[in-house]
């Protein structure tokens, strides 16, 4: 199999240049550079046809081995279509975080300074709540647990602070 | 018994509805399901006891020999019977238990019923996965059970507990399954038993098994989780924790004992942790207040004492086993459900607020009594049988063991037996606890105030503690069954269950530990003194919770370790992996392509040098659209690169897809600010260059690598003959909608949800409808002619909306200009929805002329697309272009006239279409997606054949269509709304906002970010404080 080298330069710059954009903070910005991305994976694949022939549409005095290989084709034009979509639901993220954060010339921009303490406040919500539950029932089977000095010393007393307890 | 299986699925189901209707009497009509199976098991008992199992097999997963197989033998039978027997009986017992508002009661009533069926499956299931998966169904559903008082901490607590120790015992099991599958050659249970594995396989397998049966049966050391789950209803704790899921750990150990009870590992395992529960259950019990907690520990005691006696091993000690176990389920269940009604009747279970209760409930009382001297075993009960014939097996094995020589058999029968003895000495002194507790008068205190109970109550532990009484009499009757189990284990069969053995050496036990029973209850104070000076032993409970802070702890710090960078880090780390990894293995790569060409043709290096200058300058641009405007600039060159090099398919669609991507990107940047916001240092612009670079080179080095390791031939060869057996000579379309059919239903499937999650973001009430209609708008009184769709309409523009301000006094318009507008004639229906200035005569017309040919074009487009470039991908954009082109000249109302349908039912209908051609060849026998042609000669067309390949491709075409309507109503027509209603709320102004937010859209920089920007509409409660304080 043989290549052509131009295609895998421009592979190669198209998917640096995207990964570079993806790395910034913008969302549109990440937008920009999967569309890059994925027009470069899209050159890859198409590269595994080897050297380009005919279209693969067998009319008639199209010989079967003047074809170009059909099978990255297809991978290509599925992953084409599927490209729109996913930008089109990247676009409507972008578009409802703006309209969420409101943050002005801030715009799709995500503060991760406020999701760092919001997660680390969610975790010790959860760790707090489950070990509450743990330590209920807990309470309450150590609540029956006879101890020697209130069978010596039964007053009401004791009682009500081993209910307390 | 699958059937039985199934009307215990089926009457579940159907409980919830049920408890609406009938309250808390539903209980007595789910319980006829355990009662009628219980009849139909009985009804077996003679084949079973003839040696003759009822097995029923259904094949399920032969490939993996999984089947749905089921074999009712004694011990199957035995368990089965108590399981429904009991299960019955709690049943009816709910029925006093709750109250008719007791909240979820159906779900309660359900789950309970279900438990009872997924128990039944488990005893049994005679394939190991089967059983697997019933076990696992029962921790699933006792933690739905424990946890049915939602509200309570402890309630949670306890359930979670339950579920974490019994699951991780399952998991080992399931290892230790798989092993003795796999070393055993069969999934039956019965032949792995029947022909048992050995070695190294079954030592290890055996262990894990048993590690998942100690879990369940809550040994040593997860003893704790059983009293914790007291937290339970009565019912629950009666039936799962004392009669029914707790035994499934025994039935399991007596179930592998016939086969593997000689494995070094069995005995150390077995009888140490058996004893070392018995006791530690016992000693635990006897300093219980709470007198439910008292039961739970003397369950974990007695499930310590059926576990050395079932796992023991001889013919005797089986029969003592299984004795035992029918023994406990009658008694615990019955002691369990007595409490329950001293907890509703005297409102506490706390035995130290209890006075007076024996006098006032003498029938209770006596139950209780009963009940709890078989506990004790006690003469003339069944707990006395089974004790006895545990002894007297214990002994003679022991005494075997000295006479043949002093093996390791016989200490382990005498560790086994000494451990019984201790234990049954603790047990004899909770028992008594637990009636003195319950029902004597203290001393000074007052007698408790009492709820009258209805008497119907006391029925079912009345039932069972007369049971308890029976069956010691009528034992030589039970005794076939348990034999017929014991049977197949070894030693002598000589042995009998019995009231009276004579003047054996079991009976001087048993009379040892009653006198040593009693002396302790005689002592009990001196005994609490040395609970308390002895520091609780075992009290893995701490472990656990500390294991799990731990655990929880650990998680949440390294998960906010490892996810604080954002979006950003998270891709830096998984490009430096690509990096690291991939670029590690093609620096270690050998092959390399053969040859390489500069280029296939000349033009190709012009295109990619302006499509690579493109994309950097792309990385480098700070204002949005030109960014977006660049890489669309790649986007067509590669139109261009597809279309010369023999892709014509790829560059239709390519050609399609970048204009919509653009009139999209286009639709939502218009809202956002024009500039990129930056705050990135330039440190890390550096940074990014460096990362993106490298990943770049990696990736081209990876092309050529990729290239070169192709050394066989494609498959490309095959593929012609196969696009002419599929009736189509474009190989691309044929493999899309017939060869690589599966595919494309996936990918569709994938636009499905695309179009759904765009809709759901960007309409925050309900998505559901297509674009609005002429007719949505209130303001408009005028009947919309249906033949407006054919001809020019006449209407001046404002005839709509009028009255419409005019904007020549603001916007320096000449009045003639505005009068103008607005006795257009409009080429688009809804044209006359936009402001004057927002529309062009010159596009109207275009549109106009252009919407119904591309229409055309695309369903030929759809239709050639076997046989030339096209399908139903290429078709369907287009189709998408021309609704764009009609929305960017006539706004979201002429969408809806243009497209006057639902987008989901687009969407729907194409999904069914594609998918109801994969299934349905299924019906005509064929393989799923095998196609039918139907060829004819069509004018124009050429010759078409019809497949059911057309069908999908028309199902392709649809959910494309649908998919650029969802996103035009969503990111075009909506956001347009959205942007109108912010600017009317936002502005007083009224008319005057209309303006402004037009030049908003597009005008310069300084005015789009105007702080107007901010969406009063917003119906969150996040945003509208916010848009307070940002109002001007």
């Amino acid at each position: 199999m043989t290549a052509s080298l131009t295609l895998v330069v421009l592979m190669a710059v198209l998917f640096g240049a995207g990964i570079s954009i993806m790395l910034e903070r913008s969302l549109t910005r990440v937008l920009i550079g999967f569309l890059l991305v994925g027009n470069a994976v899209n050159i890859l694949i198409f590269l595994m046809s080897g050297a380009p022939g005919l279209a693969p549409i067998l009319s008639d005095g199209v010989e079967p081995d003047e074809i170009s290989d059909p099978l990255p084709q297809v991978f290509v034009l599925t992953a084409i279509v599927i490209n729109l979509g996913i930008t089109a639901f990247m676009l409507a993220l972008i578009y409802r975080s703006w309209w969420l954060a409101q943050l002005g010339s801030a715009g799709d921009l995500v503060d991760d300074e406020e999701e760092l303490a919001e997660d680390a406040e969610e975790a010790a919500d959860l760790i707090r709540s489950s070990a509450a539950d743990d330590a209920a029932i807990q309470e309450l089977i150590d609540a029956s647990g006879e101890e020697a000095d209130e069978l010596v010393v039964q007053s009401p007393v004791a009682d009500d602070e081993e209910v307390r307890r | 018994m699958i059937l039985s299986l199934a009307a215990f699925a089926a009457v579940a189901l159907v409980t919830p509805w049920l408890t609406r209707v009938l309250g808390r009497r539903v209980f007595p009509v789910i319980a006829i399901v355990p009662a009628a199976v219980f009849a139909v098991l009985l009804t077996w008992l003679p084949g079973v006891l003839a040696g003759d199992p009822v097995v029923e097999v259904v094949p399920w997963i032969p490939q993996l020999d999984v089947a749905l197989s089921f074999r009712l033998d004694a011990l199957a039978l035995l368990l089965a019977l108590i399981v429904t027997g009991v299960g019955a009986l709690v049943l009816v017992y709910c029925t006093h238990y709750f109250a008719d508002d007791e909240p979820a009661l159906g779900r309660f009533a359900a789950l309970l019923l279900a438990f009872a069926g997924v128990m039944l499956g488990l005893v049994t299931a005679d394939d190991v996965f089967m059983l697997f998966t019933f076990w696992e169904a029962t921790s699933v559903l006792s933690y739905l059970l424990i946890g049915h008082y939602t509200g309570r901490k402890e309630s949670r607590g306890a359930a979670l507990q339950a579920l974490t120790v019994t699951t991780f015992g399952g998991l080992a099991m399931l290892v230790g399954l798989i092993v003795l599958v796999a070393a055993g050659g069969t999934t039956s249970l019965s032949e792995l038993v029947a022909e048992p594995v050995t070695g190294a396989a079954a030592e290890c397998g055996i262990a894990l098994v048993l590690l998942g049966a100690i879990s369940k049966s809550a040994l040593v050391p997860f003893h704790f989780w059983l009293p914790a789950a007291m937290a339970a209803p009565t019912p629950v704790s009666a039936y799962l924790h004392a009669a029914a899921m707790v035994k499934a750990g025994v039935y399991l150990v007596a179930r592998l004992a016939p086969g593997y009870a000689d494995l070094t590992l069995w005995h150390p395992i077995v009888i140490v942790l058996g004893v070392l529960t018995m006791i530690v259950g016992g000693w635990r019990a006897l300093r219980q207040y709470d007198l439910k907690l008292l039961l739970a520990y003397g369950t974990v005691s007695q499930l310590g004492f059926l576990i050395i006696i079932t796992g023991y091993g001889t013919f005797a000690s089986a029969l003592a086993g299984v004795a035992l176990l029918l023994a406990h389920a009658l008694f615990k269940a019955a002691l369990f459900l007595v409490v329950g009604i001293i907890d509703h009747s005297a409102g506490t279970r706390d035995w130290r607020k209890l006075s007076g209760l024996g006098r006032r409930m003498p029938v209770i009382a006596t139950i209780s009594i009963v009940a709890a001297a078989s506990m004790a075993g006690l003469p003339p009960l069944l707990g006395f049988v089974a004790k006895e014939a545990v002894f007297a097996s214990l002994f003679d094995a022991g005494v075997a063991g000295i006479e043949g020589g002093g093996g390791s058999d016989g200490v382990w029968a005498w560790v086994a037996l000494a451990g019984s003895v201790v234990g049954s000495i603790l047990t004899v002194a909770y028992s008594a606890r637990f009636i003195f507790g319950a029902f004597f008068t203290r001393a000074g205190a007052e007698p408790t105030p009492l709820h009258a109970e209805s008497r119907a109550m006391g029925a079912t532990p009345g039932i069972l503690a007369a049971a308890s009484l029976v069956a010691a009499f009528a034992v030589p009757f039970i005794e076939p069954l348990l034999a017929a189990y014991a049977d197949e284990l070894p030693g002598p069969h000589d042995v009998h269950l019995a009231l009276w053995h004579g003047l054996a050496p079991a009976l001087g036990i048993s009379i040892a530990v009653f006198a040593l029973g009693a002396l302790l209850v005689w002592g009990r104070r001196r005994v609490a003194r040395l609970q308390a000076a002895v520091a609780p032993m075992f009290d893995s409970s701490r472990g656990y919770l500390g294991i799990v802070s731990v655990i929880d702890r650990v998680a949440a710090s390294v998960t906010t370790a490892i996810q604080h960078r954002g979006l950003p880090g998270y891709l830096a780390i998984i490009v430096a992996v690509f990096i690291g990894g991939l670029g590690t293995a093609t620096i270690l790569n050998t092959t390399w392509p053969a040859g390489i060409r500069l280029w296939d043709y000349p033009a190709q290096p012009f295109l990619a040098a302006v499509m690579a200058v493109a994309a950097i300058a792309a990385a480098t641009v700070r204002q949005r659209m030109t960014a977006v405007l660049l890489v669309s600039v790649t986007g067509y060159g590669l139109v261009l690169l597809f279309g010369m090099s023999g892709a014509p398919d790829l560059a239709l669609t390519q050609a399609l897809v970048e204009t919509i991507v653009i009139v999209v990107f286009v639709l939502v940047l218009r809202r956002l600010p024009k500039q990129i916001a930056q705050r990135n240092p330039s440190v890390h612009k550096l940074a990014r260059g460096i990362i993106g670079g490298v990943a770049g080179i990696v990736m081209g080095v990876i092309g050529l690598v990729a290239l070169g390791a192709r050394v066989e031939p494609t498959i490309a060869g095959g593929l012609p003959a196969l696009a002419i057996e599929a009736h189509g000579k474009n190989i691309v379309n044929v493999m899309l909608v017939d060869i690589r059919a599966w595919d494309t239903l996936g990918e569709i499937s994938v636009l499905v949800a695309v179009a759904t999650g765009v809709a759901s973001l960007i309409f925050v009430s309900g998505r559901t409808g297509g674009a609005p209609r002429l007719d949505d708008l209130d303001d408009v009184h005028l009947p919309v002619d249906r033949r407006d769709r054919l001809r020019p309409v006449p209407e001046p523009a404002s005839s709509i909306r009028a009255p419409r301000t005019s904007l020549a006094d603001t916007e320096g318009e000449t009045d003639a200009a505005a009068d103008a507008a607005s006795t257009r004639q409009t080429w688009l229906l809804a044209g006359r929805t936009l402001s004057p200035r927002n529309r062009s005569i010159l596009i109207e017309v275009l549109v106009r002329l252009l919407f119904h040919p591309a229409i055309v074009v695309s369903i030929f487009l759809l239709f050639v697309g076997h046989n030339a470039p096209g399908g139903g991908f290429a078709g369907g954009l287009l189709a998408g272009l021309a609704l764009v082109a009609r929305y960017l000249a006539g706004g979201r109302y002429e969408l809806g006239e243009a497209a006057p349908v639902d987008a989901g039912r687009l969407l729907g209908t194409g999904l069914l279409l594609a998918a109801g051609t994969a299934t349905g060849s299924l019906f005509f026998g064929g393989a799923p997606l095998e196609s039918a042609w139907f060829e004819a000669d069509v004018p124009v067309l050429g010759t078409i054949s019809i497949g059911t390949s057309t069908l999908f491709d028309i199902g392709v075409y649809l959910v494309v269509v649908g998919l650029v309507l969802d996103v035009l109503r969503s990111l075009g027509g909506e956001v347009d709304r959205q942007q109108e209603q912010a600017a009317e709320d936002g502005d007083s102004g009224g008319a005057l906002a209309v303006g402004v937010e037009e030049l908003d859209q597009n005008e310069g920089p300084e005015i789009a970010e105007r702080p107007e920007h901010t969406d009063a509409e917003l119906e969150t409660p996040l945003t509208s404080a916010s848009t307070e304080g940002a109002r001007p």
